[in-house]
This record gives structure tokens, C-alpha cells and sequence, in this order.
């Protein structure tokens, strides 16, 4: 056999290969040259009959073609499996702008958002959260607070009474979280717990009132940090650094205005800056000597600020809600736009 | 409290304007909340006299006035008020003045020039309505500025006062607050003793003279009732939100706002006898004033003579005594009742009135006489008459016990460093009376206050003067401590967040609903009633929140929803043991509606139970069984009791086909609602090996019973505890072709495992076949 004929069959495989569009083909095209009756395998064959001094060189020339054609198909073979892959592929796309399957999300109602971050902020400085009973007795929502029987104070608290079967007036629907305050108080002095006091007490109170701007259910949340040496100006520290931290603006003015509650003294109502105006965003004072006394905390040793705010309105702000309303109307229309 | 910024400046004139006043105020704790011009902005409005008045040439309802305005030339305008006429004075807008909504021009009116216009209270803003153009009073001086003559260049204060300080209900004690904050003079109105010109007087005693400390009175013969108040006492009364009514009674009202001390004017004639001041006696009837009868308590103070009660004390006066357009002999009351005497006394009846108003917040008994002599003084002026001697019973008084401020302690609580003397010209400022040694004041406080009784009501009012604007925010020093964390008890968030990324959205309803949802839903009998509810369809507590929630299914169906996921955290209310009442809270949610969201991907179903039953698995952990059970609001077969570690705590199930029909809605609606505290309580995990030997899964398909539940099944295969076995499940259910009526294919898969070794086959099967063996004995099971 003449080397030069063989060397012919390098062209000639890579055409062959690259007629064949697919691996089959590929397949069978390999065989006329590396099949058991392929050439470059008669060839291989033929070797046999060779001298031994023929043979090596032979051999050796015979290789150098198989390993071309075999590096051929190898390459052949590549492209045609990325040619496929890539077909396949190509069959494959999505449109990826398809929505996706299965069960949606709901969402928090605004109030539940406020809360969270009015107690994620509290925490924050170690308060922790404490809870009252919403239907309260009067001892605990007025008398305790210093609000006695016939204190013009009644007055502002448009209350709920529960309608008892024994007729008595003894229990209302809470005016205010503060009897919240009186509960725990009395609560840490029964089980000794150690100074400070500090918590926050979010809830649900009720005033006969309703109209535009007044809801007879609303939510409030009830601050109170009780130890040796808290100051007026701690409580004005302590609710400005909220307020700024809750409206995330530094630049947040907070005002305390002089006002009257029984069961703090001195009192104040708090004004934050908004929109070039003042808002009242809710009440505070140092805890009053009385209510310390009902709880039995000694008022020469300790003293404490409370304070109030309606979580509406902090929620109103935050979000630009205009309308009171839409809280307890529940419109879907309304709330999704807060799970977005 | 309401009042006329010109009448206060007449006692106290600090030279700032009005803003700044009003903001001195309410940073003093006096909120201002209402701050009004009077009447309409307008200006060039003079007063005018008409001086000529002939017909329009060619209108019939016009008239052509020359009118006065203290200009050489009188002007001439075109008027249309049939009041105009020769001599009146009223008021003339000039061409160029600007009046609410229009312009004065030069104009021709039907061919005739007019030069201006004369006005209306209407056209002025004083008056909603008015009929023709006003009149005003023949001493005005023509040419003057119409706002300058009718005092429009006002400001009407409105204050919020706070209880704490009755000493600023009248315009005296508001001015000695802005001298005290400005430390501007004080000019209070002329208090001189009236000189008796008769010798009629009225004998008066007094029960209890500490109830009534103080009263005083006297007769005050042949006044004229009929006679005209002053302009200036109206304009001071209505600028205070009081109507005139008639000259006696618009002099105890404005000695009232004067002087902060209610009086009262009894119709001399009709008092038969002496005055007794005494409480009375129970069920004592009183017409009153305002037409209502009341029957009194025996802790009601009132002013009796011999036919009985004339007036209920500090409240209100009696129908019988009072004074009429006939009356010619009065007698005027001047007392001081104690707060404690007066204080919710009214509100028994649903009466407060100027009076009790300020008896039950605190009177100034330092003024008791003074404001009768002033009312006297006031009385002989407007309505003429002679006064009697004043009779008085002078009882004891509140004592003012002078209260101990210690420099240290106001420093502390407030948190900063204030100076002896700076709280020593703050106490002279507000005229209160004090020692001062060792760093402690002893404060006598004045008769005016009600509040100064503790150290506390010192720091404030020293607080309160020197500024809570100069009193600096400071965060606290504290010692960093960390809170418990109590990982036992799940944190709310967490069951929040769990129904949310199960497409239920959070609501909050009211804690209070119509009574027809817990008689029908929960056959709740006997729901805690409010005793004043907003609204009769708000009137009980609620036991439980699916009624809100099926509230809120309507609304959002009406407004065209048509998939609604709802749930709410909150409490419901229940009777307890002695009159008293619990609250649980409670996590509920709804599901109406597909069970999914539309999309393109899925077949629409609706959601049922199982749905729902999904999301209660969610919130218990996998932990919660399921018991069938009935509830009145729910669909008998349709319905389980939720049980966490054995115990109920709570319900699924979906909504009874007849309160569906009740609620008008198209489709089922799914309901929960879970004991929240229950949900929260979880064991703190405790970590067990993990085997390194493969589990090993076995099949097994049961043919039971259609009565027969699943965690019957489950539950005795569970219950036997098979050695190596891990978990057992179910995994299809089949009904139909080749299963029997009344019988149901069950398939459940078996997960074995042995820590020690690897399981094989034979063990495999000698698990399997005990499990058999236990379906087939309890059950009746058959291998399928």
C-alpha cells in the first residue's frame, strides 16, 4: 500500500464527516474507516504481511492517519452534539414573562405594620412588650390612674360600660392603655422584680365616639420606664428619639406642650413638626405620685415616665393615609397596597 | 373657653401680637385650639347717615341716597333695602372697598350714578342672614371705620383648658396668666363695694358650711327687667359664645366670664321667707330652668326658702324664682361651693352648665363678694334700683396647706439644674406666697388654684413656666441588660407571617358586633352587652371573630371582589366566674373563593376544606389533629374540632349552606379559628441522632369502611409503635371502579429504619405484616 494513498483518506474522511448532519450518520461514516472492515483497520491488517523491518514504519504512517481521521470525527462529533443541544435547547425557551404558578401572598394590615416597628424599636432600647385586658375594671382604667369617681377627667373619656347583670357600672371598655401600666407595676412589685421598668403596651381601646375623624375602636401603644433616676427630660430624649427613628427623618422636630392628665405630673402634650406645622401625636408625663402609691412603688425613691400614642396616627403619617376610616373598613382595595 | 382678645388686652396689654399670644398660651399649657377674626376681612367701610332718599327714576324698588361720611360732599349710591331711609346710620362700603367676594366700583345703576354701597350684616360676613342694610345705634360717629366702630378688628381665643385649671375660666384669670408668663401689668376691672341705699335685706343660713363656704346675697328693689343691655356687653357675651337674653341675666353671665364666679338672680317676689342653704332631702323635686324636673339625691346641695328647693346648688337655678320681663326686685347670689359639693351632681342628670362647669373644677372663694358688688354695680347702672345690704354667711373655707418644693427634687425629675433664684422670680411672677430656707420653698398656694397641693404640681408649674422648650432631650443612662427571649412561646409575627405567605390578608374588626351573629353563628345567648353602645347592630362583645370576618366578605363582595382570604388576631370576650370577664385571644381567618389565584397554569377549583386545613397545619406545625365535630355555624359534615397535644383548641370548617344563603353568598366560604396562646406554646427542641444506615420505604394499600378516618387508621398504627418504624403516611385515597360502595382504598407509605444496622427485606416484612395485623383486628381492613 502506498503511504500516499493513505494519506489521501484524511481529506477524504473529513469530508465524509462533514456530510453527516447528525450522530447516526457520523456513526456509519466512521465505520468505512475505523469499522472492523474499515479501511485504516485493513490497513492495520495488512501489516501482517509486512517485513519486520517494514512493519514499524508502516505502522507508524498508518497511525499518524488514524489519529487525524479520529481527531476528525471527534470534531465532527462535537459539533454535531452542540448543534443538537443547541436545537434543543432553542425548543426549550420560555417565555419567562409568563406569570408564575401556584398560591399568591396576602398581607399585614397597616396597624400591624406600625406595631411591629414601634415594638422592633422599643426592643431595640430593652423595652418589653406587656399586655392588659381590653374590657377593664374601673378601678384599673380610672381610679388607680388617679381618675376618681367624680374627677372632671371622667368627662374627656367618653366610655363604654359594660351592661353587667347585676346593673353595676364596675366594668368598661378601656379608655386608654394606661391601666396597662398599673397591671404590670403592681405585677413587678408582687414578684420582686428588679428595677428599671421598661415597656411598651400596645392595644386596643374604645371611646363612644365616631365620625370622620373619630373611631370608636382604636389602637394605642403605652410606654412607661420606671427607675431611681429618670427625668422630664429623659421622657422627651426617649420619645423625640422614636419619632425621628420611626419617621426615619433626623430633621424631625418633637414639641412638649404643658397639659393636664391625672396620672402623670408634670404632663405634656407631644407636637411633631410636619408639613411646616405642629401634630399632636400623643401624651406623657412623670408617673404621678398616686399611681405610684396604688402599686406600691415608693415615690421618694423612684419616679418614671408614661406616655401615649395613637398608632393610627403614627400609621396616617407614615404611609399619607388620609382617612381614618379606611382602617376598619377593611376594603381589600385598601389593604393589599400594604402587603406590595 | 372663649373670649375677645381686645377684652383681655384690657387688662393685661403685653406687647405682642396676636400669634405670639396665642402661642405663649398654648406652650403654657393653655391650648389654644380656635383662633377667629370677626366677622368677614373687608375694607373702606365707614359709617354713614342717610340724609336724603328719593326714588329711582326708573326702578321701583330702588331709592337714590345721599348719604353723610363726614366729607364735604355727601355721596350719592343707589340702594335697594327697603330700611333705608332719612336719619338712619348704617354702614357704607366706598368705591374701592373690597367686601367677602366682591369689589366696590363706580357704577351707573339704571342710568343712575352710584358712588358706593350700603351694607348688610350678610354683606359684612357678621351674619348668615340679614334683612336689609344695618342700622346702627344714633351716637356713631359718622366717617368712622365701620370695624373700628363695631370692634371687628378682634380676635376670637379659643382654649382648651385642661380640668387642672378652672383658675383660667374667666378673662381676670387668663390675664393673670399672660402677666405672669409676660410679666406685663395687671389692670383687673374696678371692684368697689356698693353702697346700700335701702335696708330690705333677706336672712340666709347655711347646713353645711363647708359644702357651701361661702354665701352671700342681697335684695336689690324696683330694677327695670325690661331694660336694654349695652352694645358693648352684647358684643362681650356673644365674643364668648353667649347670647343675650335679657339685662339681669346678661350681668351674672358676664360677671361670670369677668370674674370667673357664677351668680345667680332670683325673682324677689316670688321667695317665700328666708334662704336656706342645706342638701336635700331624697327624691326632692326641682323644676329647673330648662323645663326638665329632676328628683334629687341627698348628697345635692340646694337653695331652698320656705316652699322648697329654689335652685340645685352651683348648677342650675329654679323655674319657680326666676326672674321674668315684670321682675322688679331681685336678689342676687354670690356663694362658693366646694368642688367635692358639686362634682358629678349635674352629670346624674345629664346637666353641665357654665356653672357647675367651673364649681366642680374650683372657684375663686377669694372673689365670692367682690363679683356681687361687681354684679350689683352692674345691675343699678344698666337696670337701675336700689341695693340692700349684702347678707352673708361665711363658713369655713378650703385651707390652702402650704406645700414643700425641694430644690433637689425638682432638679431630679426634671433632669436638669435650675437656679434658687430663677424659681423665686417664677414664684413671684405667678404671685404665690413662699418661705424659702435651705433649698426648700414652702408654698402657700392663692385661693384662685385648685391644683398646688403636692410637690409635684410645684415642679410642674415651675416646669411649665421656665419652658419644656428649655428643658433639653436626653437620652437616659441605663445598664445594658439583655431581655429573656423565650423560645417556648412563639412570637405573634411568626403566625402573622405564616398566614400572609398563605394568601390571607390581616384585617382588624371591631370588638363589638350585632348580637344576631353570636345568637345565630355561635348560639351565644347570652353575648356581654354594652350598656351604651355607638350603634344597636354594635352592641355585644364578640366570642368570636368570624363574624367580622364574614362582615368583611360582604363589603368586599359588594365591592366586586370575588376571592377573599382573610384572617385577624385579637381577643374575644367571655363571661367569667362573679360578674367578671375573660378574654382569649384567638387567630381566625376565611377562605372564599378560588383556591388559588387565576392564573394560566392551573384549573380553576374552589377552595374547600382541605385548603384551609392546610394553613391550620401551617400555624400548628404539623402538630394539630382532627376530630369531626358540630358547630352552629358550620356545615355538619364539614366540620373538626382543631386538637393541639390532645387538647381543643379551636375550629375548621366550612360555613353552614343556611347561613351561606343568610349572607347571600354565591359560594362556600372556609373558616378557622384557633386559641392563640395554645399555638404559641412549643417544646424546645431536643436533637436525636441520625441514622447512617438508609430507610427503607414499604407500601401498603388497605380497603376500609367509608366511616372508618384516616387518622383512625394512623392513629392505631401509629400508636402501636412498631419497632423501626419512623414515619407512616398517607399518600392516595381511591373510590370507584373495582372498590365497593361503601368502601374506600387508603394507600400509605411505611418508613423503617434500624440506628444499629441496615434493614433488610425479611425485617421489612415482619413490620409490614404486624401493621396488617393491626388494621385487620381493629378495623376489618382487607390488604387490597
Amino acid at each position: 500500500m502506498q503511504n500516499t494513498s493513505l494519506e489521501s483518506l484524511i481529506p477524504e474522511a473529513e469530508s465524509d464527516f462533514a456530510a453527516c448532519g447528525n450522530i447516526n450518520d457520523l456513526e456509519q461514516a466512521k465505520a468505512k474507516y475505523l469499522g472492523k472492515s474499515g479501511s485504516l483497520t485493513e490497513a492495520m491488517k495488512g501489516l501482517g504481511k509486512l517485513s519486520n523491518e517494514e512493519r514499524p514504519a508502516a505502522g507508524a504512517a498508518i497511525n499518524v492517519v488514524k489519529q487525524a481521521v479520529e481527531a476528525a470525527l471527534k470534531a465532527r462529533r462535537d459539533s454535531i452534539l452542540l448543534a443538537e443541544q443547541e436545537k434543543q435547547l432553542a425548543g426549550e425557551s420560555l417565555d419567562v414573562t409568563l406569570p408564575a404558578r401556584g398560591q399568591g401572598k396576602g398581607g399585614l394590615h397597616p396597624v400591624s405594620l406600625t406595631l411591629a416597628r414601634v415594638e422592633s424599636l422599643f426592643h431595640s432600647i430593652g423595652f418589653d412588650v406587656a399586655e392588659g385586658p381590653e374590657i377593664e375594671s374601673d378601678f384599673y382604667n380610672f381610679t388607680a390612674l388617679n381618675i376618681p369617681d367624680t374627677h372632671p377627667a371622667r368627662a374627656m373619656h367618653d366610655t363604654f360600660y359594660v351592661d353587667a347583670a347585676d346593673g353595676s357600672l364596675d366594668y368598661v371598655l378601656r379608655t386608654h392603655t394606661s391601666p396597662v401600666q398599673v397591671h404590670y407595676m403592681q405585677d413587678a412589685m408582687k414578684n420582686k422584680s428588679d428595677m428599671p421598668l421598661k415597656i411598651i403596651a400596645p392595644g386596643r381601646v374604645y371611646r363612644v365616639d365616631s365620625d370622620a375623624t373619630h373611631s370608636p375602636m382604636f389602637h394605642q401603644v403605652e410606654g412607661l420606664w420606671v427607675d431611681e433616676n429618670i427625668s422630664f427630660a429623659n421622657l422627651k430624649g426617649v420619645v423625640q428619639d422614636f419619632l425621628q427613628r420611626f419617621f426615619e427623618r433626623d430633621d424631625l422636630q418633637v414639641r412638649f406642650r404643658p397639659s393636664f392628665f391625672p396620672f402623670t405630673e408634670p404632663s405634656a402634650e407631644m407636637d411633631m413638626s410636619w408639613n411646616g406645622g405642629w401634630l399632636e401625636i400623643g401624651g406623657c408625663g412623670m408617673v404621678h405620685p398616686e399611681v405610684f402609691k396604688h402599686v406600691g412603688i415608693d415615690a421618694e425613691k423612684y419616679r418614671g415616665f408614661a406616655f401615649g400614642l395613637g398608632v393610627e396616627r403614627l400609621t396616617m403619617l407614615r404611609y399619607g393615609v388620609n382617612d381614618l376610616r379606611h382602617f376598619f373598613n377593611n376594603d381589600l382595595r385598601f389593604l393589599q397596597q400594604f402587603g406590595r | 373657653m372663649q373670649f375677645s382678645e381686645q377684652w383681655l388686652r384690657e387688662y393685661t396689654n403685653p406687647t405682642i401680637d396676636t400669634d405670639a399670644l396665642s402661642h405663649l398660651l398654648t406652650m403654657a399649657g393653655l391650648e389654644v385650639e380656635g383662633l377667629d377674626g370677626v366677622g368677614a376681612e373687608f375694607t373702606k367701610v365707614v359709617v354713614a347717615e342717610i340724609i336724603s332718599a328719593e326714588k329711582h327714576p326708573d326702578a321701583d324698588r330702588l331709592q337714590v341716597l345721599k348719604v353723610n361720611i363726614g366729607e364735604a360732599d355727601p355721596l350719592q349710591i343707589v340702594c335697594g333695602a327697603s330700611n333705608a331711609r332719612v336719619g338712619i346710620k348704617a354702614p357704607c362700603a366706598l368705591v374701592g372697598a373690597v367686601l367677602p367676594g366682591f369689589e366696590i366700583k363706580q357704577a351707573k345703576v339704571r342710568g343712575v350714578e352710584s358712588f358706593g354701597m350700603m351694607c348688610s350684616e350678610k354683606e359684612l360676613g357678621l351674619a348668615a342672614e340679614s334683612a336689609g342694610i344695618l342700622e346702627l345705634p344714633g351716637d356713631a360717629t359718622v366717617g368712622q371705620d365701620i370695624r373700628e366702630f363695631l370692634g371687628l378688628n378682634d380676635k376670637l381665643f379659643t382654649l382648651k383648658l385642661t380640668p387642672n385649671r378652672s383658675d383660667c375660666l374667666s378673662l381676670v384669670g387668663i390675664a393673670r396668666e399672660v402677666a405672669a408668663l409676660t410679666g406685663a401689668e395687671l389692670a383687673l376691672p374696678n371692684a368697689e363695694a356698693v353702697k346700700s341705699t335701702i335696708a330690705d335685706s333677706k336672712a340666709v343660713s347655711v347646713a353645711d358650711q363647708e359644702a357651701c363656704a361661702i354665701y352671700s346675697g342681697r335684695l336689690v328693689k324696683g330694677v327695670n327687667a325690661q331694660a336694654i343691655t349695652p352694645t358693648w356687653m352684647v358684643r362681650r357675651l356673644e365674643r364668648s359664645g353667649l347670647h343675650s337674653i335679657s339685662a339681669i341675666v346678661d350681668i351674672t353671665n358676664y360677671v361670670l366670664l369677668e370674674l370667673g364666679q357664677p351668680m345667680h338672680a332670683f325673682d324677689a317676689a316670688k321667695l317665700s321667707g328666708d334662704i336656706n342653704v342645706r342638701w336635700a332631702s331624697q327624691n326632692e323635686e326641682i323644676a329647673l330652668l330648662n323645663q326638665q324636673t329632676v328628683k334629687l339625691d341627698k348628697d345635692m346641695l340646694v337653695i331652698a326658702d320656705k316652699s322648697g328647693a329654689i335652685a340645685f346648688a352651683g348648677v342650675m337655678g329654679g323655674a319657680s324664682t326666676a326672674v321674668s320681663d315684670s321682675t322688679q326686685d331681685i336678689f342676687l347670689e354670690s356663694a362658693f361651693f366646694t368642688p367635692d359639693t358639686i362634682a358629678g351632681k349635674g352629670r346624674r342628670f345629664g346637666i353641665s352648665t357654665d356653672s357647675s362647669y367651673r364649681f366642680e373644677r374650683g372657684v375663686d372663694y377669694g372673689r365670692t363678694l367682690q363679683a356681687l358688688e361687681r354684679a350689683t354695680a352692674l345691675v343699678l347702672e344698666i337696670c337701675g334700683g336700689q341695693a340692700g345690704p349684702v347678707t352673708a354667711v361665711n363658713g369655713t373655707l378650703p385651707v390652702r396647706v402650704p406645700t414643700k418644693l425641694r430644690m433637689a427634687k425638682l432638679n431630679s425629675i426634671l433632669g436638669i439644674t435650675l437656679e434658687e433664684n430663677l424659681v423665686t422670680r417664677l414664684f413671684d411672677q405667678l404671685g404665690f406666697d413662699y418661705e424659702l430656707k435651705a433649698g426648700v420653698f414652702e408654698v402657700s398656694p392663692p385661693s384662685y388654684r385648685f391644683d398646688i397641693e403636692r410637690e409635684v404640681d410645684l415642679i410642674e408649674e415651675i416646669a411649665r413656666l421656665h419652658g419644656y422648650d428649655n428643658i433639653p432631650a436626653i437620652a437616659p443612662v441605663a445598664d445594658l441588660r439583655m431581655l429573656p427571649d423565650d423560645e417556648g412561646r412563639a412570637a405573634r409575627h411568626v403566625f402573622q407571617d405564616i398566614l400572609v405567605a398563605n394568601d390571607y390578608q390581616e384585617v382588624v374588626t371591631y370588638s363589638f358586633v350585632d348580637e344576631s351573629w353570636e345568637r345565630d353563628l355561635l348560639a351565644n345567648a347570652n353575648p356581654i352587652k354594652l350598656k351604651n353602645p355607638i350603634a344597636s347592630n354594635l352592641s355585644v362583645m364578640r366570642s368570636s371573630i368570624w363574624g367580622g370576618l364574614l362582615d368583611v366578605l360582604v363589603y368586599n363582595l359588594n365591592r366586586q371582589q370575588t376571592r377573599v382570604r382573610l384572617f385577624e388576631l385579637g381577643a374575644t370576650y367571655h363571661h367569667a366566674a362573679n360578674n367578671t370577664y375573660a378574654e382569649t385571644t384567638r387567630i381566625s381567618g376565611l377562605a372564599y373563593g378560588d383556591a388559588l389565584p387565576e392564573q394560566w397554569g392551573e384549573a380553576a377549583r374552589s377552595v374547600d376544606f382541605y385548603d384551609v386545613k392546610a394553613a391550620v397545619d401551617n400555624l400548628t406545625f404539623g402538630r394539630a389533629e382532627y376530630l369531626a365535630a358540630e358547630h352552629p355555624a358550620l356545615h355538619p359534615g364539614q366540620s373538626a374540632k382543631v386538637l393541639l397535644d390532645g387538647k381543643a383548641i379551636g375550629w375548621i370548617g366550612k360555613l353552614h349552606p343556611k347561613w351561606q344563603q343568610h349572607y347571600q353568598l354565591p359560594k362556600g366560604v372556609v373558616l378557622f379559628e384557633l386559641d392563640f396562646v395554645a399555638l404559641q406554646q412549643r417544646k424546645v427542641l431536643i436533637y436525636s441522632e441520625v441514622s447512617k444506615f438508609p430507610p427503607i420505604r414499604r407500601d401498603m394499600a388497605v380497603l376500609v369502611d367509608e366511616k372508618i378516618s384516616v387518622s383512625e387508621l394512623l392513629n392505631a398504627m401509629q400508636g402501636a409503635h412498631v419497632e423501626f418504624v419512623t414515619e407512616i403516611g398517607l399518600f392516595d385515597v381511591y373510590r370507584g371502579k373495582g372498590i365497593a360502595e361503601d368502601q374506600k382504598s387508603l394507600a400509605f407509605y411505611v418508613l423503617m429504619q434500624d440506628s444499629q444496622k441496615s434493614f433488610v427485606d425479611a425485617d421489612a416484612d415482619k413490620v409490614m405484616s404486624s401493621l396488617l395485623d393491626i388494621v385487620q383486628k381493629k378495623f376489618g381492613a382487607e390488604l387490597r
